[in-house]
C-alpha cells in the first residue's frame, strides 16, 4: 500500500509574521520604492515635473546647510502641529467624559460636534484669518479644531461603550460615582483616548500643511507652495517625503506609548 | 416564626424592547428565601433567571410588586449583596490580583476599620489559592481561560464576604473535576460560614447537590413552576449523589424542567 502523507492543513495566517520577515519585507519594498521612482524619472517629460531621487538629495543637503530653511520649516511648523494638537487633547477629553457621563451634556453638545465634523477645517480658513490676522494663533486654531473634534468623537465612544456589566459590578462593591468614574470609566476608555490622539495627530499634521498654504511664510506647506511657484519640483518633493516621516514618527511614537499603557489589551 | 431574610412578593418585569413586541420577563414571582438557606434555580434559558437575580441584586428596576432584605425594600446594589456574574465582569486592566482585591476596599469591618494593603493581600492569595489559580496573580484576564476566569470571578465574590451571594452559573464553564471541588469548597463555606446564597444553574445534579431548595421556573412569561425541598442532611459530598433519596429529587426535576422542555412551542 502506498504510504499516505499526510501533513496538517496549513490555515490562513492573520499575524504579521516574523519580524525577521517584516523587516526584510520593509527593506524591499522601500529600496524598490526608490528605484522605481528613480527609472521613471529618467524619462525626459517625467521629470520636468518630478525631481528624480538625486535632485532631491541635493536640495535636502543644499538645504539643511547653514543658512538654508529646512531646519526652521520643520521646527516651526511641528510646533505648530504640537500646540494646536496639545491643545486640542487636553480640551478633548473632559469634554468627551461630561458627555459620555451626562446625557444633558451629550444631547446639548453631539449636535453640534456632529455637523462641525462633516466640515473640512480647512474652510474655515478665511472666517479665522479674518478674525485672527496673519500670526500664529490662526493656525494653532485650525489645528486645534480640526484634532478637537476627531478626539473627542473617538474618546466619547470609548466612554459610552464601556462593558456595563463592569459597571454593575462596581456598584456592588459598594463603588460610588466618583469611584466608578476614576476606578472603572478612566481606565476602561484609556484605549480610546490614545486611538483618539494617534488619529487626531493624522489631522493635526494633513490640516497644519493646508493651514500653512496662506499667510505663512516658514512652515513645510508654505515652502511646499512657494517652490511649486518657481518649479522646482525637488523641493517640493523634499517636502512632502518630510511631512510623510514626521508623521510617521509621530504615529509610531504614540503608537509605542499606547503599547506600554495598555498592555493588558 | 423569624422572619424570611429576603422576601420576593409579586414581581413582575417587562423588558421595553424598541420596534418590537415587550418581553414580559418575569410575571408574579414570589420567592422567600430565609437567612443562611442555600437556594438553587434552575430552568430554560430565558425563562429570566438572570433577571431575578439582578433584582435581588439591586441592578434591575422591576415594574410592580416587592423586594425587601431584612424588611426593607431594596432600592440598589450593595456589598452586603454579593453577585457572581454570568459573564464573570472581569476588570480587563487589573491583575487577577488587582480584580479579587478591588472589592475589598469598600468593605468597612465590625471595629470600623478598613483592610489594609496587607490584609487585602493576604485575603486574595487565600482565595486565589482555592480556585486553584496559584501562579496567575500577576496575570491580566485576556490570558485566561474561559475557566480560569470563571475562577477568578468565583474567588472576586467569596473575597468579598457578603451576607447574600448571588451566583448566576458560576460553574458553567469549568470542566468536571474543578467543578466537582468548587462545589465541595462551597458547601464548606456555606456551612461554616452561614450564608445566604441564590444559586442559578442549568445543571441539575449540582442544585441538588447543593441546595435545600430546587425552584423550578418556566418561561414566557417567566414564573416559579414549583419548588422542590431537598430533604437530604448536609454536609453533602460528592457521594451524596449516590444515595436513593438524591437520584428520586434529581429524577423528578429533571421531568419536571423536561415536560416544561416538551411544552414549548416550536
Ligand atoms: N436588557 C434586556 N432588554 C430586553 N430584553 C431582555 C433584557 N434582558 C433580558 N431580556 C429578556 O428577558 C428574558 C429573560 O432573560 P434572562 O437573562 O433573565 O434569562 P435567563 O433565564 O438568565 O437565561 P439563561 O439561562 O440563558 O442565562 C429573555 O427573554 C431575554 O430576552
Ligand atoms: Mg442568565
Amino acid at each position: 500500500m502506498a504510504e499516505q502523507k499526510k501533513s496538517a492543513r496549513k490555515l490562513k495566517d492573520f499575524s504579521d509574521g516574523s519580524a525577521r520577515m517584516r523587516y526584510t519585507l520593509m527593506t524591499v519594498s522601500i529600496i524598490g520604492g526608490f528605484f522605481f521612482w528613480y527609472l521613471i524619472t529618467l524619462i525626459p517629460t517625467i521629470n520636468t515635473f518630478l525631481a528624480s531621487p538625486k535632485q532631491v538629495l541635493r536640495a535636502l543637503i543644499s538645504e539643511s546647510k547653514a543658512g538654508g530653511r529646512y531646519w526652521k520649516d520643520i521646527s516651526i511648523s511641528l510646533q505648530r502641529v504640537l500646540i494646536g494638537f496639545g491643545l486640542a487633547f487636553v480640551a478633548s477629553i473632559p469634554v468627551a467624559f461630561l458627555m459620555g457621563w451626562y446625557p444633558k451634556v451629550r444631547n446639548l453638545i453631539e449636535p453640534w460636534i456632529q455637523f462641525m465634523r462633516t466640515i473640512p477645517p480647512i474652510a474655515l480658513i478665511p472666517l479665522v484669518i479674518l478674525a485672527m490676522g496673519l500670526g500664529e494663533p490662526p493656525k494653532y486654531t485650525i489645528i486645534f479644531i480640526a484634532t478637537f473634534l476627531v478626539m473627542v468623537v473617538t474618546i466619547y465612544q470609548g466612554v459610552k461603550e464601556v462593558d456595563k456589566t463592569l459597571i454593575k459590578a462596581a456598584y456592588t462593591f459598594g463603588a460610588k460615582d466618583r469611584d466608578l468614574f476614576i476606578d472603572i470609566i478612566i481606565p476602561a476608555s484609556f484605549p480610546f483616548i490614545l486611538v483618539g490622539a494617534r488619529l487626531g495627530m493624522a489631522s493635526a499634521l494633513t490640516t497644519l500643511i493646508a493651514a500653512e498654504l496662506t499667510g505663512t511664510i516658514f512652515g513645510l506647506g508654505a515652502r511646499i507652495q512657494g517652490a511649486q511657484q518657481f518649479m522646482d519640483t525637488a523641493i517640493v518633493l523634499l517636502g512632502i517625503i518630510t511631512i510623510g516621516v514626521i508623521g510617521f514618527i509621530l504615529d509610531k511614537i504614540l503608537l509605542f506609548i499606547e503599547k506600554n499603557l495598555t498592555k493588558w489589551k | 416564626m423569624k422572619k424570611p431574610l429576603i422576601i420576593i412578593k409579586d414581581v413582575r418585569k417587562e423588558f421595553i424592547v424598541e420596534k418590537k413586541p415587550n418581553v414580559v420577563a418575569l410575571n408574579g414571582v414570589n420567592l422567600e428565601i430565609e437567612k443562611n438557606e442555600f437556594v438553587c434555580v434552575v430552568g430554560p434559558s430565558g425563562c429570566g433567571k438572570t433577571t431575578l437575580l439582578n433584582i435581588i441584586a439591586g441592578l434591575e428596576t422591576f415594574d410592580s410588586g416587592s423586594v425587601t432584605m431584612h424588611g426593607e425594600d431594596i432600592i440598589g446594589p450593595g456589598p452586603e449583596r454579593g453577585v457572581i456574574f454570568q459573564q464573570y465582569a472581569l476588570f480587563p486592566w487589573m491583575t487577577v490580583r488587582k480584580n479579587i482585591e478591588y472589592g475589598l476596599k469598600f468593605i468597612t469591618k465590625a471595629d470600623g476599620s478598613r483592610y489594609t494593603k496587607e490584609e487585602k493581600r493576604a485575603l486574595a492569595e487565600h482565595y486565589i489559592k482555592m480556585v486553584n489559580l496559584t501562579g496567575f496573580e500577576d496575570s491580566y484576564p485576556k490570558a485566561l481561560s474561559g475557566g480560569m476566569k470563571q475562577r477568578v470571578a468565583i474567588a472576586r465574590g467569596y473575597a468579598l464576604n457578603s451576607e447574600v451571594l448571588l451566583m448566576d452559573e458560576p460553574f458553567g464553564a469549568l470542566d468536571a473535576q474543578t467543578r466537582a471541588q468548587l462545589q465541595e469548597d462551597l458547601l464548606r463555606t456555606w456551612e461554616s460560614e452561614k450564608k445566604t446564597i441564590f444559586f442559578i444553574t442549568h445543571d441539575v445534579d449540582e442544585a441538588v447537590l447543593l441546595s435545600s431548595r430546587v425552584v423550578i421556573m418556566s418561561a414566557r412569561p417567566g414564573q416559579i413552576k414549583e419548588i422542590v425541598p431537598v430533604d437530604l442532611p448536609y454536609p453533602r459530598t460528592q457521594a451524596t449523589k449516590m444515595e436513593s433519596e438524591f437520584i428520586k429529587i434529581k429524577n423528578y426535576i429533571w421531568d419536571t424542567v423536561y415536560k416544561m422542555y416538551l411544552e414549548i412551542p416550536k
